[in-house]
């Protein structure tokens, strides 16, 4: 017996049960809802959008992966399925493939394996695609289409946004109507127009514990607050708060996008100035700025200040006499 | 009453149920006892016998050699086999002394009994347990005469009685309330007496409730309160224990002391009783043996120095496909390479079990758990990223020294980087930077 070798390893000698792939994984089943829902309501245009991005992103994170000599096991950490799924739902129907996988390309090359892969990257890969496609491409990114529920035959149809940002649809009491924007049936990206089926991957992401609660209430807080005063100030002018949470892809980036952990703070206090800083940004570039939606600039914008600010709030050490900063 | 808790911390799995409520056995001694001169923080003591010499139980074979030491005393009768260096828990070869054992188990002839220690001078009660060797019984083995001597201008108003024993699996210290209840409140007494302090305050974790009502039938005669506090790991870190039931905060680098408090595990006081009340130096202690690869798990008393093969033979030997063995709690023990290593002053526990295959590691996916679960404030991941890029400033500067090991971050971290084993090395590094400097 006393010849048997043992183990040796640094304590502690108990592993807690999450991991990443775990983690990834829920926040999978969490876009499920909403997966289902774009294919609904766009049909096989959906299916096509998902099933390029998809083999575009996973495939990129191989050849990266085997290019650059790291362990293929991260292949299965599932964070190129995420980039991929959202890259898609943040897709217009209208999208060709190729452009998808170009943008697919782009989010996990340049989104996320440039700056040293998963954990490393400064912004979220999947809005980094998003916006270089938005970029090259402007008109491709922003010809919409109706959802097949409707039933009407039109070549272009506005986003509820776009509609209330140049067709002044306050004012022709034409603003899109809270149920539709609830269960989804209007224009956007694939994946941003049914709130009620983001808000059911959002109660499993509060459930699970698996993203931070403060980014999503800071940035719904934020948000309602600078378009509210706004709103009470003018209610024949300016569309109501409620409407800015359901319209546009403000859902899908305040629980899915802004709450990647990667490039998200670390604690609480710069937690906070991060997530009501992306809800002013977006009050900001609804509002006042050229484009009629304003989530995924936001989301970029914080993202560079989160190393900032991980530096800066540094959480107290027990004893410290110093005041904490 | 409301538990008192600390903010942060982990709830891994308890496994205390195998050996809870199994009452402390004595081992038999075993034929040989190897007893190393170094087995608590600081300096390792002298030998004072040599090979052929006859000892008796609890002879003083080793003798302290600074302050920050402690004397070791022989844990059998018997003659001394050698005087060489043997394997330790602590992985390398130590200078040890190795007795084989007359089963006789011939006492001291002078003992010295006290017919009441509370009547003692503290210079006195100090001296006992110098005497006596003993040492922190938690697991750190800190001289437990340099806790019992606060430096004038640091008063102390409080003892705190450690009955935490928040490490998962470990069932010692509650038997030791459990059967040995007066002594321990009578140990802490006398640390009292020697510390000055107007009161002593027990925690006890609410997992452990029974010892709790117990200990608290019996506090009258002293001036001492029992408290109940959250089971949450790590609630028996000295430091955590003194902020959940004082709300006072150790300044960093520094000690209890600062901060008027000395704390002392359950097992310390009664080995401070024992040692001022019938002169008994430290030459056992309790500890568990358990973990789902022995067939036996059990609470004991053991000698020290015996060799962990003989305590998990005593406890039905080891299922066939063990292959991980534990001296202390799993979250802070350290793993054996091999069974031939001897019980020591800071043995709490001897574990085994099968562990799974290690994890694949992924990258730091920057999620925070580990600063969200770190008791003391840090920042787990940081440190871990400066100690792999060699920025030892930036290490200490975001407080690598301040870390205390209890592996909260490592538990909680979904990419299974070995946090503690990277900070440990960043520790290592600044201090062995810092000697250099001074030298």
């Amino acid at each position: 017996m006393s010849e048997k070798a043992f183990i040796i390893q640094s304590s502690p000698h108990f592993q807690g049960k999450d991991s990443v792939p775990k983690i990834m994984f829920i926040v999978i089943i969490a876009l499920l809802p909403a997966v289902a829902a774009s294919v609904y309501y766009f049909r096989l245009r959906a299916v096509g959008l998902y099933v390029s991005c998809l083999a575009a992103c996973f495939a990129t994170e191989a050849i990266f992966l085997w290019a650059r000599k790291k362990p293929l096991h991260s292949l299965w950490d599932g964070s190129a399925v995420i980039t991929g799924l959202l890259l898609a739902m943040t897709m217009p129907p209208t999208l060709s493939l190729e452009l998808a996988v170009i943008g697919s390309v782009v989010a996990v090359a340049i989104g996320k394996q440039v700056f040293g892969g998963l954990g490393h990257n400064i912004f979220n890969p999947a809005l980094v695609g998003r916006a270089f496609l938005q970029t090259a491409f402007p008109v491709a990114m922003t010809t919409w289409i109706p959802p097949a529920t409707l039933n009407v035959d039109i070549m272009t149809y506005a986003t509820p946004l776009g509609n209330l940002k140049f067709e002044e649809a306050v004012i022709q009491g034409t603003l899109t109507p809270i149920k539709e924007l609830f269960w989804g049936n209007t224009g956007g990206c694939i994946g941003e127009t049914s709130a009620i089926a983001l808000l059911l991957g959002a109660l499993l992401l509060f459930f699970k514990k698996t993203i931070d609660w403060r980014i999503p209430t800071g940035i719904l807080l934020a948000l309602s607050a600078f378009t509210g005063i706004f709103w009470l100030a003018g209610p024949d002018k300016y569309a109501p708060p409620y409407f800015h949470i359901l319209a546009g892809g403000l859902l899908i980036g305040a629980f899915f996008m802004a709450t990647d952990m990667v490039t998200s703070p670390i604690y609480s206090k710069g937690t906070w100035i991060y997530a009501l800083g992306i809800g002013i940004m977006i009050g900001l570039i609804r509002m006042f700025g050229g484009f009629s939606e304003g989530v995924m600039y936001s989301i970029l914008f914080m993202n560079t200040f989160v190393p900032l600010l991980n530096r800066t709030f540094r959480p107290r050490i027990l004893g410290d006499r110093r005041k904490p900063s | 009453m409301k538990t008192k808790t600390f903010p942060h911390g982990i709830h891994p799995p308890e496994g205390k149920e195998p050996t809870a409520e199994k009452t402390l056995e004595f081992m038999p001694h075993p034929e040989k006892v190897v007893i190393p001169l170094h087995q608590h923080f600081g300096n390792p003591a002298e030998p004072l016998v040599k090979k052929g010499e006859e000892v008796f139980l609890g002879q003083k074979i080793g003798e302290a050699t600074s302050l920050f030491s402690a004397s070791v005393h022989a844990s059998v009768s018997g003659k001394v086999l050698s005087v060489d260096g043997h394997n330790h828990p602590l992985g390398k070869p130590v200078l040890s002394i190795t007795l084989a054992n007359d089963g006789e188990d011939r006492v001291r002839p002078d003992w010295e009994k006290t017919v009441d220690p509370f009547v003692l001078e503290p210079d006195q009660i100090r001296q006992k347990v110098k005497e006596a060797g003993i040492v922190g019984l938690g697991g750190a083995a800190f001289p437990t005469a340099v806790k019992l001597t606060p430096p004038k201008d640091k008063p102390i108003d409080t003892v705190i009685i450690n009955g935490c024993e928040c490490e998962p699996i470990l069932t010692a210290d509650y038997r030791l309330m459990m059967e040995y209840p007066d002594e321990i409140l009578r140990g802490a007494e006398l640390v009292r007496i020697a510390t000055g302090a107007d009161r002593i305050l027990v925690g006890i974790e609410d997992n452990k409730k029974k010892a709790f009502d117990l200990i608290q039938q019996k506090t009258a005669p002293y001036s001492a309160e029992v408290f109940l506090v959250k089971t949450k790991y790590p609630q028996g870190a000295e430091k955590n224990l003194i902020y959940a039931l004082l709300g006072r905060e150790v300044p960093r680098g520094g000690l209890p002391f600062d901060v008027g408090v000395v704390v002392q595990n359950v097992g310390t006081a009664k080995a401070i009783w024992d040692a001022a009340k019938i002169g008994k130096p430290l030459y056992e202690r309790a500890l568990t043996v358990s973990g789902n690869g022995i067939k036996e798990p059990k609470n004991l008393i053991v000698r020290i120095g015996t060799p962990f093969l003989a305590v998990t033979d005593y406890c039905g030997g080891l299922n066939e496909d063990v292959n991980i063995i534990i001296m202390g709690g799993p979250m802070m023990g350290l793993s054996q390479w091999a069974l031939d290593a001897p019980v020591i002053k800071g043995t709490s526990g001897v574990l085994a079990w099968t562990s799974p295959k290690p994890v694949a590691e992924f990258a730091c996916i920057r999620c925070g758990r580990c600063v969200e679960h770190c008791p003391m404030g840090l920042v787990p991941t940081q440190l871990m990223k400066y100690v792999k890029y060699d920025q030892l400033t930036g290490a200490e500067d975001w407080g690598a020294l301040d870390c205390v090991e209890c592996g909260s971050c490592q538990y909680s971290c979904p990419a299974k980087i070995p946090l503690v084993h990277w900070i440990r090395l960043g520790k290592n590094q600044i201090m062995s930077q810092k000697r250099k400097k001074s030298a």
